[in-house]
């Protein structure tokens, strides 16, 4: 008895305290967000942050005065277009990568590889003007377009792995029984990957959502997604850090529930290229 | 392969994993490769916004100017410190917490999810919480530090030109070290466990079998987490942007950020457009390290 307690206080030392400092550096910032967003406005700058007095005041404003419901409706349309689009192109593009043996498959993959390694900034120079000439700046068309240039290579590979992961003898099965090739497609291999497609629009859902400096570039006055949203606050306000910190928390839920919702599978696809590696 | 040989393969199904990829491909080719093209071209002209009508071929004017430029050198200098600080801090922090979550513990579960939240969140919302963190007035950093006698008076992190670029490392290590703690924990798991068993009968420390299971057999994640890591610490500038701006001065610009204030605020694009293409020549090495590692498992 004396050892096994011994090994416990052993293990609460080596690992679970060292563990609790981890989450602590990585959970405090949110968590000091969090808490700054529902203190009172009159009592932030004398007595700091704290839980006593809470109110949502700032929620409240955040919705009924600034009008953040506008902007997460932009943000939502954004990031499921984006969504839409790039399992759309990426799931046929990815039973092809991995059914089929073809002159020019692997150039083709390493090609989607290195789109996704492209600086944003060379991108984005240029889209900006496409867009301009083309009348799309401001539209939800255009910062689709733009997300999808992250969001088609991504979701390419990774669908490209989930479907790998179903045995082939499946769908050949299917087909020695008088399914046509589509039909098993459709009745064989998309129906046992979808918890992959389900994991990669979340991811890119997740990207689209996130993301800023498109955002910022290619949106304007009628397209606001929540990022630019958050960052404006800044200016018309003079940094009200209640309600910024408010904003901070409501834009960053939805990407957070839906993360905490698929994370095991998405890691799963993620980290397979990595560790083959 | 064997269906290469046998029966002649019909021309349909030669033909049908070209149809299916050939959505995704041209339209890549049409937002990517195009825009890419146009950047590369721009670069070579004098392109500034406010004189749409001026679009004039320089041949490598736009080049010589960066090289002259002072700034260039200052954000490429940001650029090399930037990387070499952050990635290697997001390494060992995130392989410290890989070994750590790969032990037996009874909250390990709800451990691995929360660790990972850093990275779900919008970098906008990053960059303004830490901006609150590091406030000179009300920031809790501060406050911490004074309370603990560390400083005497509050430090402005962001407004300080010796302190601005490594208070933003901090953040971006922050926002990434789960990244590798995910990678690497997938990797751990990878290591037979009869290693261990072998090395523990043969007496060897813990430490040992650290230095000779568990880094060997990591070496592979490690080496690809790292090139990835390199490739989107250089490229990510919306933390950056949003705390700082470049400011004070230009004590924060990296490249892709100069690029994208030039063209941004100086509506200068064949400049701009310029120093977007010198970054990326700088990152292309680390690029073709990277494809060529994927590449080998592309079966």
């Amino acid at each position: 008895m004396m050892v096994r307690n011994r090994s416990v206080v052993r293990r609460i030392l080596t690992v679970d305290l060292p563990v609790l400092l981890i989450l602590c550096f990585t959970l405090s910032p949110y968590l000091w967000m969090a808490l700054t967003s529902i203190t009172e406005k009159s009592r932030l700058f004398t007595d700091g942050p704290s839980i006593a007095g809470a109110t949502l005041e700032n929620y409240v404003r955040l919705f009924a005065t600034v009008g953040f419901g506008r902007n997460l409706f932009d943000s939502f349309v954004v990031a499921g277009g984006t969504m839409l689009v790039g399992l759309g192109l990426a799931v046929p593009a990815a039973y092809a990568f991995s059914r089929f043996r073809f002159r020019g498959r692997r150039l083709l993959m390493l090609q989607f590889l290195l789109i996704n390694m492209f600086p944003l900034v060379l991108l984005i120079l240029p889209l900006f003007i496409l867009m301009r000439s083309l009348g799309l700046v401001d539209t939800y068309l255009a910062l689709i377009i733009a997300n999808s240039t992250v969001a088609i290579p991504f979701s390419v590979w990774m669908m490209t792995s989930y479907i790998d992961n179903i045995p082939r003898s499946l769908d050949e099965a299917a087909m020695t029984d008088g399914c046509t090739r589509f039909g098993a497609l459709f009745r064989v291999v998309l129906p046992l990957c979808t918890p992959g497609i389900i994991a990669t629009g979340v991811y890119i859902f997740i990207t689209a959502w996130n993301e800023y400096l498109y955002a910022l570039t290619l949106g304007g006055r009628s397209i606001k997604p929540i990022t630019v949203a958050i960052q404006t606050l800044i200016g018309e306000y003079q940094i009200e850090w209640g309600l910024l910190t408010a904003g901070g928390i409501v834009g960053a839920m939805p990407a957070t529930l839906l993360f905490l919702f698929v994370q095991k599978r998405l890691i799963a696809g993620m980290t397979q290229g990595a560790v083959k590696g | 392969m064997s269906e290469l040989s046998a029966p002649p393969v019909p021309l349909s199904r030669r033909v049908l994993p070209y149809a299916m990829l050939s959505p995704a491909v041209l339209v890549t080719l049409a937002i990517v490769f195009l825009p890419m093209i146009q950047a590369v071209w721009m670069s070579l002209h004098d392109y500034v916004l406010f004189r749409p009508r001026v679009f004039d071929f320089v041949w490598f004017k736009n080049f010589q100017t960066a090289l002259a430029d002072p700034v260039f050198w200052i954000s490429l200098r940001h650029t090399v410190i930037w990387i070499v600080i952050t990635v290697p801090a997001q390494m060992l922090l995130g392989l410290a917490t890989a070994l750590l979550l790969n032990q037996d513990f009874p909250w390990r579960g709800l451990a691995r999810a929360l660790v990972i939240i850093p990275w779900a969140l919008p970098s906008v919302v990053i960059a303004l919480m830490w901006v609150w963190i590091y406030d000179s007035n009300y920031g809790v950093l501060n406050d911490l530090l004074l309370r603990m006698n560390l400083i005497t008076a509050s430090i402005p992190w962001l407004a300080n030109p010796d302190t601005a670029l490594y208070a933003i490392i901090l953040t971006l290590t922050w926002q990434g070290f789960p990244f590798f703690a995910v990678m690497i924990l997938a990797g751990l798991q990878g290591i037979p466990k009869s290693y261990y068993e072998a090395a523990a009968i043969d007496g060897a420390s813990n430490f040992r079998q650290f230095w000779h299971i568990t880094l060997p057999g990591l070496a592979g994640v490690l080496m690809t987490a790292t090139l990835l890591r390199i490739i989107w610490v250089a490229n990510s500038i919306d933390v950056i942007f949003v705390m700082t701006g470049g400011g004070p001065g230009y004590s924060t610009y990296t490249l892709p950020l100069y690029a994208f204030v030039n063209a941004r605020t100086g509506l200068d694009y064949g400049y701009g457009s310029a120093l977007a293409v010198s970054f990326t020549l700088v990152l292309l090495g680390f690029v073709i390290l990277y494809l060529r590692r994927a590449g080998r498992n592309i079966g």
